[in-house]
């Protein structure tokens, strides 16, 4: 496509087979290159280095940097729904301003922060490196890519600016009420919070062409699929998902926008507002929810599929141990993937649907945790007899099992028709998705960030901040959500600005919702923590050997570390094996890089699993 | 080169038995025979053929609401469906000169293939601003708003199409790449032209029988 630059490069390399043959059986022989080398761009100015960058990991660095800014945003829109949720007399908030942050909050962390940061942050970093190639394949595409997303966030941020505010209609957008008087920002926040999406998903589109084509055609040799890294299998799979599940948000958001634009009767039924009868007739708002629950469940998998493939890699690297069953571990990601399409209703329970079409949907969603436990098993058995080394990558691995565990034993209550009817809209709910999707990716990704940190800057984070950062949020996280599953169970409704002692709210409720919010503020503030480290680090850091996890993955082999423009000097990288081969008898160290050649390692026996 | 293999044998390959070690590592590390442009094409056609299918689904929900009243179809969109046929079947031809390299018939090509989209393009506006004259507004009734939604869905995939054709075009005239790499890309525009055809067809053939 566009990668018509005016600057190329053929760095042919010259895949010479004997080029160190003073002790070299045949083993190591590999056929001459059959493909040729990729064509970069190379930049000539500080704008197209580090602005318009072509090259994927500043790419990567600029979505993650531009995703966890918005992130923080939707720290504090918490900070500000948790003080008005626990001291509902000071007036706080204006109930309108709460409903506009709770969306805002949604909308964010699930699209904006989450998305954006496993796709196209870990995905544009990691899958040219883990994967062996010197760059995605459409470089211009990419940064289009890249720039679309940001326009996606300032239009989302421009809505704060316009009269009438952000939209106030929950992060499901349901209309009618999204788009009717009577909601805040239903004329103008809706329709930036609409562009904004459509925008997102243009972008979005444009990356995952990009992660898809690069992970399928350009891997180094001797790379097959089931050679992969686990986290390439997840962003990749996740990557499919989204390209077929985004469509569905774009429908719903288009037809949404001229239904409130120009007055059309997609999703809009017949309706008095404010005493006068609307234009619109016989549009369906149930429509509008199977079309976003088509999007919005897949979505879930969007985020929880990398975080499970890069989990499964930060516990294999720290626990020097293969991870196990690899291939049911590849098995239960597609699997995963393919159903989760199926499971999209379960969302909708309370909507009035067919009682057989709950059934149906309830089965899917109960079959779509095996594949899910499988994958828990199969960490814990990673870790079985392991050498566990307690890093701050591992900690919050660690984290992420229990705190995944916890909420997708929720997620069975809920997948229940009987079971979920008398929770849906309760606190029961909010608790869940926060444990599961919220907190259970959140500790990934730090843990990620943790782990890939000196193949950015070269340097380390500090440790002993990471392990106040890590304790706080761990366990702050509990402080916040266990309580909620209480009050779910007791009733209290979720999207209520407040919460007054009436004989329907129980009073351990109010204590608890204090509870909850100082909570909420002290693991905000951790946050800050976390930030200074990030950024301090880059300057004051320890500097960080060449592989300091000697971890087997491809990123960490590159001539230079950071890698370079071009990631891989003169000669791509030849893979030999698989990057699990950790701890293998006879072998000199304890791991055994995927370029490393088996004539350097005769003696060695690699143990099947 | 690699056998082909399903996707099914792929997933099941055990890659730390010997045979199996043996053989992944003269694996040359691209997963299907097919280059990036081309594969690249495929995932968007995948993705658009859902973002249609999902239209599609709307509009058949949408259709059993009481209030629906069909529109009529103006005779210029038979003559516009035609000319998309003819834009199809000429860049097939095309395709075929570039192949040969019969450099004048394969630029002839491609600029008529360019006459006639942009004349598609025309031939719709015309149409909606006969509709719009004749009193379909896309407000008053959901099958209209369905038809514009359509047609500018469509359209501007038609547009982007356009667009990778000026390029290819003047890549092609400058004669500025290898052949090859030429021809791949006339052999790309042509199959998103193709696709392009089918899903103007359904949408066309949906809402003449509905």
């Amino acid at each position: 496509m566009s990668d018509e630059q005016d600057h190329k490069l053929e760095a042919k390399s010259d895949y010479v087979a004997d080029a160190s043959s003073v002790s070299t059986p045949d083993i190591d022989a590999v056929p001459a290159a059959e493909l040729p080398d990729q064509e970069l761009y190379h930049s000539h100015s500080w704008w197209t280095t580090y602005v318009f960058s072509q090259d994927a990991k500043y790419i990567g660095i600029q979505y993650a940097l531009t995703a966890i800014g918005t992130g923080l945003l939707g720290l504090v829109l918490s900070w500000l729904m948790r003080i008005q949720l626990a001291f509902p007399g000071l007036g706080w908030l204006e109930p309108s301003s709460y409903y506009q942050f709770v969306t805002m909050h949604g909308m964010i962390m699930v699209v904006y922060l989450l998305t954006a940061l496993f796709l196209g942050g870990f995905g544009n970093l990691l899958i040219p490196l883990m994967c062996g190639a010197r760059d995605m394949a459409f470089p211009y595409v990419n940064m289009l890519s890249y720039w679309a997303f940001v326009v996606a966030v300032l239009v989302l941020l421009a809505s704060f600016f316009v009269p009438g505010g952000p939209t106030g209609a929950g992060w499901t957008l349901y209309p009618p009420q999204a788009i009717t008087a009577g909601t805040p920002g239903y004329n103008g926040g809706i329709i930036l919070m609409l562009i904004s999406l459509i925008l997102f998903v243009a972008g979005f589109t444009m990356g995952g062409l990009n992660y898809i084509i690069t992970v399928l055609q350009l891997r180094a040799r001797g790379m097959t699929l089931m050679r992969m890294p686990l986290t390439i299998w997840g962003i990749f799979t996740a990557t499919v998902l989204a390209m077929f599940a985004f469509p569905a948000l774009l429908v719903g958001c288009l037809m949404m926008t001229l239904d409130s634009l120009l007055g059309t009767s997609f999703f809009m039924p017949a309706m008095v507002s404010l005493g006068e009868k609307l234009t619109h007739e016989g549009g369906s708002p149930i429509l509008f929810q199977h079309l976003f629950w088509f999007f919005g469940h897949p979505e879930v998998y969007i985020v929880a599929l990398p975080a499970f493939g890069i989990v499964s890699d930060l516990l294999s690297v720290h626990s020097r141990k293969t991870i196990f069953g690899y291939r049911m571990m590849v098995w239960a990601i597609v699997g995963i993937g393919a159903l989760s399409f199926f499971v999209w209703a379960h969302h909708m329970y309370v909507s009035g649907m067919n009682p057989w079409f709950g059934f149906f949907f309830a089965t899917t969603t109960l079959i779509i945790a095996v594949p899910t436990a499988i994958k828990v098993y199969n960490w814990i058995l990673t870790l079985w007899r392991g050498n566990i080394q307690l890093s701050l990558p591992m900690l919050f691995s660690l984290g992420f099992i229990v705190t995944f565990l916890n909420g997708g034993l929720t997620g069975l209550f809920l997948g229940n028709v009987t079971v979920d009817v008398p929770l849906s809209d309760t606190y029961f709910v909010v608790a869940h998705f926060h444990m599961v999707m919220g907190i259970a990716p959140i500790l990934v990704i730090f843990g990620a960030i943790y782990h890939w940190y000196p193949l950015i800057t070269g340097r380390m984070m500090d440790e002993t901040l990471g392990k106040i950062h890590f304790w706080i949020t761990f366990l702050g996280s509990y402080a916040i959500y266990f309580p909620m599953h209480y009050q779910g169970f007791v009733g209290v409704p979720r999207r209520y600005f407040e919460i007054y002692d009436s004989p329907y709210i129980d009073t351990s409720t109010l204590l608890l919702n204090k509870f909850i919010t100082i909570a909420v503020l002290i693991v905000g503030a951790a946050q800050l923590l976390f930030l200074y480290n990030l950024f301090a680090s880059a300057r004051l850091g320890k500097k960080s050997e060449k592989n300091p996890w000697k971890a087997n993955s491809l990123e960490w082999q590159t001539p230079q570390m950071p890698p370079e423009h071009g990631n891989w000097g003169k000669e791509l990288p030849k893979v030999y094996r698989w990057p699990y081969d950790f701890s293998v008898p006879g072998a000199k160290e304890d791991y055994i890089p995927q370029n490393q050649p088996p004539s350097e390692i005769i003696g060695a026996k690699v143990e099947k699993t | 080169m690699s056998k082909k293999k399903s996707i099914f044998q792929l997933l099941t390959e055990k890659p730390w038995e010997t045979d199996q070690i043996e053989a992944d590592n003269d694996h040359e590390g691209r997963t299907v025979n097919l280059t990036k442009q081309k594969l690249g094409l495929r995932t968007i056609m995948a993705a658009s053929t859902v973002l249609f299918s999902l239209f599609i689904v709307a509009y058949s929900d949408r259709m059993l609401v009481s209030d629906w009243r069909n529109m009529p179809e103006p005779w210029l969109l038979w003559l516009n469906t035609g000319i998309l046929i003819i834009s199809s079947l000429v860049f097939h031809q095309t395709t075929k000169y570039a192949q040969k390299e019969i450099f004048d018939k394969t630029k002839n090509g491609l600029y008529f293939i360019g006459f006639l989209s942009y004349s598609f393009l025309i031939g719709q506006l015309i149409v909606w601003y006969q509709l719009i004259s004749s009193g379909y507004y896309a407000t008053s009734n959901v099958a209209n708003a369905f038809f514009y939604l359509f047609t500018t869905i469509h359209g501007l995939h038609i547009i982007g199409g356009i667009y990778f054709w000026g390029k290819t075009t003047s890549k092609f005239i400058k004669r500025s790449h290898k052949k090859e790499e030429i021809n791949n890309l006339i052999d790309i525009c042509a199959v998103y032209w193709h696709f392009l055809l089918v899903v103007w067809l359904v949408l066309f053939g949906l809402m003449l029988t509905s």
